[in-house]
């Protein structure tokens, strides 16, 4: 997505060098998929080779001055996400931002992820709401494709802030997929006012979370 | 038993039961006694149980979020709606068991006479509950449901899972190997970024020398409620599943446009084929269900002869490495989990005399 496939991953004296995403050098990212010999290769391990390359991530990459660290995760409550939460938690996380989209099924799953962030202590930075409404590129009239409402019931069952809903973007998503550069393309999306509003909630968010 | 220590070296070892990570691990003296290397007895006990199961189908997603659950789950009943034919559908996804509550079946085990469901979400006494664990837990979940669960006289049985290449799928292939299953049903979306974890799931299914019946394009298409025209909301940039299918040369069973309605049933736990017979969606899940019982007996990719039976295979990974060695990795892991909780045989409705 961030147009980074096939770039290598070299080591310093540090450790893993992160991959650079764009040319001011303020994103890097780390994924498995800059491991594999054969992008269409599957990677079919058991939670415990799984747990031990996420603590690798963690401390054998050399991450430099950061002033976020953002780990994306796979659905479930299972072995990545307890990987997770172990290796970062001497480095105490400041939450998590968890997303759904807005039908009952998905609200039925997340509630769930909910109660895995309350056992493992982790902070609830707030609720996200995905592919949340569809405007029709013809007509302009916006359908619930997912139903909708989701997101707010959810963090209101929870307790936990609603930070927002995002619109579903086709636009981005052909343009990241014909190689456009995702920071040029990204402020034309329509997802961009939400996704900056919620990040700038996020950011309001952060001294009480740090307290 | 609890779970094995992180730098457990692996049941089928030869320092299993003797590494340094294995001094107080419970099972310890199960494993230097050679026993976790010995083929799992479950395997022909499962394969005991599926002799009255005619045809088993995984349902399979590179990616969380394609509709796999909902297939899977409309699935049974588009095969249920012929009266003589018994279906069961197992939800293997331990972590997101979303079946319960697509079917309107939170509280219950079945719902029609030659349709029964099984899922962890039953043995869950709330919604909030989380299933917190890691893989061989789960192992012993899916061991069970298998073993365990009486499921008599089926004609059909459906397995849903979660998405990806992990320990569920690996168990269920590895549990139903004596059993044979048909085939896979592979869902994915049209966008590339879904195609690409296809092509992995693909990948995973000839390693495993599973058969694929076939892929179903998911979200194909969404047709505008107000105007009517066509737009792409997830879209085929590089032709979707219909051009990768081509190049794999993996037959396409379908193509299901974007219905918002199917969103809709499944919050009530309604069929979508009742709620909206006449939707253009309804017709494409009939027809690539029409095309499964030929399909999983027409399927082009079969096992290969010859093959070793252990899944315990490892991607090829370019890993920087730092002072030479790989040790920070464990191998491959397959002990057998500790059962936590017993389900008792659940009966499923007999079909009708």
């Amino acid at each position: 997505m961030l147009r980074a496939q096939g770039k290598a991953v070299h080591q310093c004296d540090q450790g893993w060098v992160p991959v650079f995403v764009d040319q001011e050098q303020s994103i890097s990212l780390m994924s498995v998929g800059f491991l594999l010999e054969n992008p269409n290769e599957a990677v079919v391990w058991r939670g415990p080779k799984k747990h031990a390359l996420i603590k690798q991530f963690v401390s054998d990459v050399a991450w430099g001055e950061l002033d976020y660290l953002v780990v994306d995760t796979p659905p479930g409550t299972s072995d990545e996400h307890m990987a997770t939460v172990e290796a970062l938690r001497p480095y105490r996380p400041l939450g998590a931002l968890v997303v759904t989209t807005p039908q009952a099924v998905s609200v039925g799953d997340v509630r769930r992820e909910l109660t895995f962030c309350r056992k493992t202590g982790l902070q609830v930075i707030g609720v996200v709401e995905n592919m949340s409404g569809f405007v029709c590129p013809h007509c302009a009239d916006c359908t619930n494709v997912f139903s909708r409402g989701g997101g707010e019931e959810l963090a209101q069952l929870a307790g936990v802030p609603f930070l927002g809903s995002v619109p579903l973007d086709p636009q981005l998503t052909r343009s990241l997929e014909e190689g456009r550069d995702f920071i040029q393309e990204f402020p034309k999306s329509t997802a961009y006012a939400a996704l900056t509003s919620i990040a700038q909630k996020v950011l309001h968010r952060m001294p009480a979370l740090h307290s | 038993m609890e779970e094995a220590p992180h730098g457990c070296p692996g049941a089928d070892s030869a320092q299993a039961g003797r590494g340094a990570s294995c001094q107080g691990c419970p099972n310890q003296r199960l494993c230097a006694s050679g026993a976790g290397a010995a083929p799992d007895p479950a395997v022909e006990e499962i394969k005991e149980k599926m002799k009255t199961v005619k045809h088993r189908i995984l349902v399979l997603s590179g990616k969380g979020g394609v509709g796999k659950s909902t297939f899977s789950a409309h699935l049974a009943y588009g095969l249920a709606e012929d009266g003589d034919t018994q279906v069961a559908l197992l939800d293997i996804d331990i972590c997101g068991p979303s079946i319960p509550k697509i079917m309107g079946l939170e509280g219950e085990q079945y719902m029609e006479d030659n349709l029964g469901v099984m899922s962890v979400g039953f043995l869950l006494s709330s919604p909030d509950d989380a299933v917190i664990w890691r893989g061989p837990k789960k192992n012993g979940m899916i061991k069970q449901f298998l073993r365990d669960v009486d499921w008599g006289d089926v004609d059909y049985l459906i397995v849903d899972t979660p998405p990806g290449t992990s320990d569920e799928h690996l168990s269920v292939v590895q549990y139903l190997a004596a059993a044979h299953i048909d085939g896979a049903v592979i869902l994915t979306t049209p966008q590339e970024v879904a195609l690409q974890d296809v092509r992995k799931e693909i990948s995973f299914c000839h390693k495993v020398k599973l058969p694929i019946i076939g892929v179903v394009e998911n979200m194909s298409g969404f047709i505008c409620p107000k105007c009517k025209k066509e737009s792409q909301i997830f879209p085929p940039t590089t032709g979707g599943a219909e051009a990768m299918c081509q190049d794999l040369k993996i037959p396409l069973l379908g193509k299901v446009p974007l219905d918002p309605l199917i969103g809709k049933s499944c919050d009530k736990g309604q069929s979508f084929f009742i709620e909206a017979p006449d939707s253009p969606a309804t017709a494409a899940y009939k027809s690539i269900i029409q095309r499964l019982p030929g399909a999983a007996f027409d399927s082009e990719y079969k096992p290969r002869e010859g093959q070793r039976e252990d899944c315990g295979f490892v991607a090829d990974l370019c890993l920087p490495q730092v002072d030479g060695s790989d040790s920070s990795l464990s191998p491959h892991w397959s002990l057998q989990p500790g059962i936590m909780l017993w389900l008792g045989a659940i009966n499923i409705p007999q079909k009708r005399p």
